[in-house]
Parts: structure tokens; C-alpha cells; sequence
């Protein structure tokens, strides 16, 4: 018998990861400045090494046969459970930058809280990665002053990459029925309860990169039931290609 | 990734003639006893010339060479091969990273290399100017190019200017991680399915000729060659290197139940070496020329990616700046 919700639980934890470090490998070869090139894919290396932890755990839960790769290359995107924001397109600097800001804040206050899971699987995996998501905190948070502050260009782009990204902030703290059977059996994180803390962190950071605070948008969701943008379905074909022209192969 | 010698220095150049002979015969003497010069010994303009153009040429290689692997990230087959591919091509970025820095303490910037770069002026490796066209490619990079790599780089670890023997002491470290995964890579594909043996050796078709022109042209028409030698800025010879490579590289590809394009490869027990058909340097030039297939690829890649980047550079500037000025006041 599969625990449809902790399998649901890990899919979501891996799949957030697996997309947004894909997003970050775009990167690869065309950032600003060597060392700008180098922490991206840091990043992105970061969290497909979380991916293949939480989505290995959640093909063992399934019990199907499927491990991280099986759930990585062979779903479609009605079956990938990510939040919307990490789908979004890296757009300019401005606009990968304010995907990784609202993104890794509300990660870390997310795996920070799951550190303390009664499910010890899941605890270690978000004690391993929380120390990483530090980092993608510190190096998105820098980046966001210094463009805040920079320079008037600068400041348009990084508002216009804020503004473009800002409308999916409010799914990451909506729970549905898995969340709400996970916090229950205390294995789960009451995304509800990291509103409070993620305002305060990203409001000092909107502060000293000279940029107000965003009204609330009315909330756009979907990605945890597999209903996700557009922009999914081709990130999808380009990272499964091999696996889908080659079926069966070992690689 | 190195390849030496693409650009024809005048004779202008490489003379010593505006040098103090005295200092002249006091740094070849400290050269030939293995001394390493460092940044801020005295050093003829030709030595620092002829550094700054193989060091930069090198680091333009290393940051080139980040596209044709970088092209099938999002497309790696597997979790592991994306992670390693790429870790591998950050690794490359850094090895370009420090060289710059090496170059800078000869007194260039890192600003003035890339203008080089983009203008055309200075080079990079011939071989970056060939398309990755299959996910093998990912394979025949990293055990031929990054395997030719290895060869030439392992002697400049004794390379007479201190900073850049001492970057490349790392280099190597990480290129022969580097030479084991693309072997990997080909050993899954040749023992696979009967598609992906295809693709293993249509790769080493393509790869094989291009890999061993790295090692540049053939020592009779490699006119910087003596001097550099004598400067131990180079230690072995273009055709030495190339020789020791194919030796190696055969045995690896027949384990792998592949063949070689190149007809007249035959094993010599005479000369106890590997005999090989003619180089087309033809081509070879061609590419150092700018003729490659997809040179105007890499080269417009890498300019968008500067001139898309000034503003990012210019808002990093200006925040520092106004950073210093408020915790001045």
C-alpha cells in the first residue's frame, strides 16, 4: 500500500528542485561575468543533487519500480507536481535573480521547518539541503540590493523580473489536502505558519535594494495538481529528450 | 584545454634586442637552472608577451569551451550525468577564471583579454569550432579533447612562470576527472543498444582528426617553438605530444570495440610507437582562420552573453561605489 500523500510529499520537494536547477543550467556559459556563471550553475548543481534525493525517496515510496531518473524523464507535465515559480523562465539577469530571491527565501523557511520532520527521510534530506539553500539565499539577496541600487537600468529590470515573478509567490503558502494530512501526522510543514517570517526577510531585502513591496496578488496556482504554465511542457521535452527517443536505454 | 601556437608572432615580437643583455643572460640562467619567474622578477618583453598570448589564448579556450558541452546540459540523459556534465563545466570555467587571473600578473586585465577575444584578435582552440551534435559528444570531449588536454598540460605544470604552473597543477587534477567521465560515458554507449553504439563511434569519426590537431602544427613548421623552449615556457614538442597521446588513446578505443578513422593506423614495433596517416592542416588552418563550422556560433554565444551582461557589470560597479561612499560617511 503506497502512502499516496508522503509519495506526493517527496515528489513536490524534488520536483520544486529539479526544475529551477534546470531553469539555472540554461545558464550555463552565458552569464555576465565568470563568477556570476559559476554560482548560478552552483546552484543549479545544489538542487538537482536535492532532486535526486527527494525524488529516489519518492519512488521508493511508490514501490513501482520508478526511481529519481523514471520520475524525472517519464512524466508529463500533468504529473509534475512543482510550484509555478520555478518554471518560470530566466528571462534576463533581473528576472532569474527575483525567481531565485522569492524562490530560496521561501525554501529555506520551508526546509528549515521540515528539518524537524517525524519522518527522519525527509528530516535529513532538508537538514543536508537547508545548509546549501543558505547560500542561494545569500547569493540572491545580494544580487537583488545590488541591483535594487545599481544603476537606473538595473532598477527597471530588476523591478520588471519582481513584477513578472511576484504573482506566483502566493501558492507557495497554500496547502491542499497533502499538506494539510503531512502536518497532521507531523511529518508535513504548515505553509500557512511562513507567511509572517518570509515577509519580514524579503521586506528588509526590497528595503535596501530601494524597491517597494509589491501589492498581494490574487493567488495563481495549480502547479501541486499538475496544472502548470506553459512554459513547462517545453522545459519538459528538451530535458527528456534522450530518454523519450530512446526508450529503454541506459545511459 | 590548451593548443599551442595559433597565432604568428612577427620577428618583431620576439626579439630581445630592446632587452639589457645583462638581464637577458642573468633570466636565461635562472630558466635553465628551473627556476620559477614570478610576477615580479624581471622578465624579457618577449617572455611576457609570449605568456600573455598562450595564458590568455588558454583561458579563451577554457570559457569557449564551456558552449559545445554546455549545449547538451538541459539534455543530459540522466540526473548523475547532468549533475557531473555539469560540475564539469563549471570546472572549466574556473580553470579560465584562474588563468585570467595568472595572465592579469603579467599586467593585462581581464577586460583587455576579452576585448582580444571578441575582436578576433586573440585565439582559441581550434576544436571548440566543431558542433556537439549527440549526446556522445558529451563522451568524445571529455576522453579525446580533454585527454589531449591532459597531455599538453601535465609538462606546463613545470612551465618556467610560477602563477601559471601553479594553476595548471590544479587543472590537470580536474582534467583527468574530466578524460574518466567522457570514457565512461563512451563505455556505456558502445556496451548499449545498437543506436547508441552508432552514436559512440560517429562521434569518435568526427572527434579523432580535430583532437589530435590540437596538439598544434606538425614541429618542423612551428616557428615560435625553439624559443619557447628554451624558455621552458614550453617543455616537449607539438609531435612528441601528439605521438604520446595516440599512443595512449588507440588501445582505449579498441577496449571499447570501436575503430579509428584513419586507415593507415597501424602499430610500428620498430620505432615502438603508433603510425599514422597524413594531418589535413588544411583544415587545421582553416579553423585557426576563423573557417570553422561554428565559429560565428561561439563567437556571437560569447559576445551576447559580455554586451547582455554590461548592465549587470555596471550595477555591480555603481553599487559598490555608493556602498563605499555611505560607509565612508
Amino acid at each position: 500500500m503506497i502512502d499516496q500523500p508522503l509519495f506526493h510529499y517527496a515528489l513536490r520537494l524534488g520536483d520544486d528542485s529539479l526544475i529551477l536547477g534546470q531553469r539555472l543550467s540554461e545558464w550555463c556559459g552565458h552569464a555576465a561575468a565568470l563568477e556570476v556563471d559559476l554560482s548560478l550553475t552552483n546552484i543549479g548543481l545544489d538542487l538537482i543533487g536535492q532532486a535526486t534525493s527527494a525524488l529516489g525517496y519518492a519512488g521508493d515510496l511508490e514501490g513501482a519500480g520508478r526511481d529519481a531518473d523514471g520520475l524525472a524523464f517519464h512524466r508529463d507535465a500533468l504529473d509534475y507536481e512543482n510550484c509555478l515559480l520555478v518554471e518560470q523562465p530566466n528571462g534576463d539577469f533581473g528576472q532569474t535573480i527575483a525567481r531565485q530571491f522569492l524562490f530560496s527565501n521561501w525554501h529555506w523557511l520551508f526546509l528549515s521547518a521540515l528539518a524537524a520532520s517525524k519522518d527522519a527521510t525527509l528530516a535529513a534530506m532538508a537538514a543536508k539541503s537547508v545548509k546549501e539553500v543558505s547560500y542561494h539565499v545569500e547569493f540572491a539577496n545580494d544580487w537583488m540590493v545590488r541591483l535594487g541600487d545599481g544603476t537606473p537600468e538595473s532598477h527597471q529590470r530588476l523591478s520588471a523580473g519582481l513584477d513578472w515573478n511576484w504573482r506566483f509567490v502566493e501558492e507557495l503558502f497554500i496547502g491542499d489536502d497533502v499538506d494539510n494530512e503531512m502536518v497532521q501526522r507531523g511529518i508535513g510543514v504548515d505553509k500557512a505558519s511562513l507567511r509572517a517570517a518570509y515577509d519580514a526577510r524579503i521586506i528588509d531585502v526590497l528595503n535596501d535594494a530601494n524597491l517597494p513591496v509589491p501589492k498581494k496578488h490574487r493567488a495563481i496556482t495549480g502547479g501541486r495538481r499538475g496544472h502548470h504554465s506553459e512554459h513547462l511542457g517545453h522545459l519538459l521535452s528538451q530535458m527528456q529528450f534522450l530518454q523519450r527517443a530512446y526508450p529503454g536505454a541506459s545511459w | 584545454m590548451y593548443t599551442t601556437e595559433l597565432q604568428k608572432v612577427s620577428a618583431l615580437d620576439n626579439s630581445l634586442s630592446a632587452d639589457p643583455p645583462e638581464l637577458v643572460a642573468a633570466f636565461e640562467a635562472r630558466v635553465a637552472a628551473d627556476a620559477f619567474i614570478e610576477p615580479k622578477d624581471w622578465m624579457p618583453q618577449a617572455y611576457r608577451r609570449t605568456l600573455v598570448r598562450q595564458i590568455s589564448q588558454h583561458a579563451h579556450s577554457e570559457i569557449v569551451g564551456t558552449l559545445p558541452e554546455g549545449n547538451w546540459i538541459t539534455r543530459a540523459p540522466s540526473l548523475r550525468r547532468k549533475a557531473v556534465l555539469l560540475a564539469k563545466v563549471q570546472d572549466e570555467c574556473g580553470h579560465g577564471l584562474y588563468l585570467y587571473c595568472a595572465a592579469e600578473t603579467l599586467g593585462t586585465s581581464r577586460e583587455q583579454m576579452i576585448e582580444a577575444l571578441h575582436s578576433g584578435k586573440a585565439k582559441y582552440s581550434t576544436i571548440f569550432n566543431y558542433p556537439t551534435l549527440t549526446w556522445a559528444d558529451m563522451g568524445a570531449i571529455g576522453w579525446l579533447v580533454d585527454g589531449a588536454a591532459i597531455m599538453n598540460q601535465v609538462p606546463l605544470q613545470r612551465t618556467s612562470y610560477g602563477p601559471y604552473a601553479r594553476a595548471m597543477v590544479r587543472i590537470c587534477k580536474e582534467e583527468s576527472f574530466h578524460q574518466r567521465q567522457g570514457y565512461e560515458i563512451m563505455m556505456t554507449l558502445a556496451n548499449g543498444s545498437a543506436a547508441q553504439k552508432r552514436m559512440a563511434q560517429d562521434a569518435l569519426n568526427r572527434w579523432w582528426w580535430p583532437s589530435i590537431m590540437m596538439f598544434g602544427p606538425p614541429d618542423d613548421n612551428s616557428p615560435n617553438s625553439a624559443q619557447s623552449m628554451r624558455w621552458r615556457i614550453k617543455r616537449e614538442s607539438n609531435d612528441d605530444l601528439r605521438q604520446r597521446f595516440i599512443d595512449v588513446t588507440v588501445p582505449q578505443a579498441l577496449a571499447l570495440g570501436l575503430t579509428l578513422p584513419d586507415p593507415e593506423l597501424k602499430w610500428n614495433e620498430a620505432r615502438d610507437h603508433y603510425d599514422y596517416g597524413p594531418i589535413d592542416w588544411e583544415e587545421f588552418y582553416a579553423v585557426v582562420r576563423g573557417e570553422g563550422q561554428v565559429a560565428k556560433e561561439r563567437m556571437s554565444a560569447r559576445v551576447k552573453a559580455w554586451e547582455d551582461g554590461a548592465w549587470v557589470r555596471e550595477a555591480a560597479a555603481a553599487h559598490a561605489v555608493k556602498k563605499a561612499k555611505r560607509n565612508a560617511a
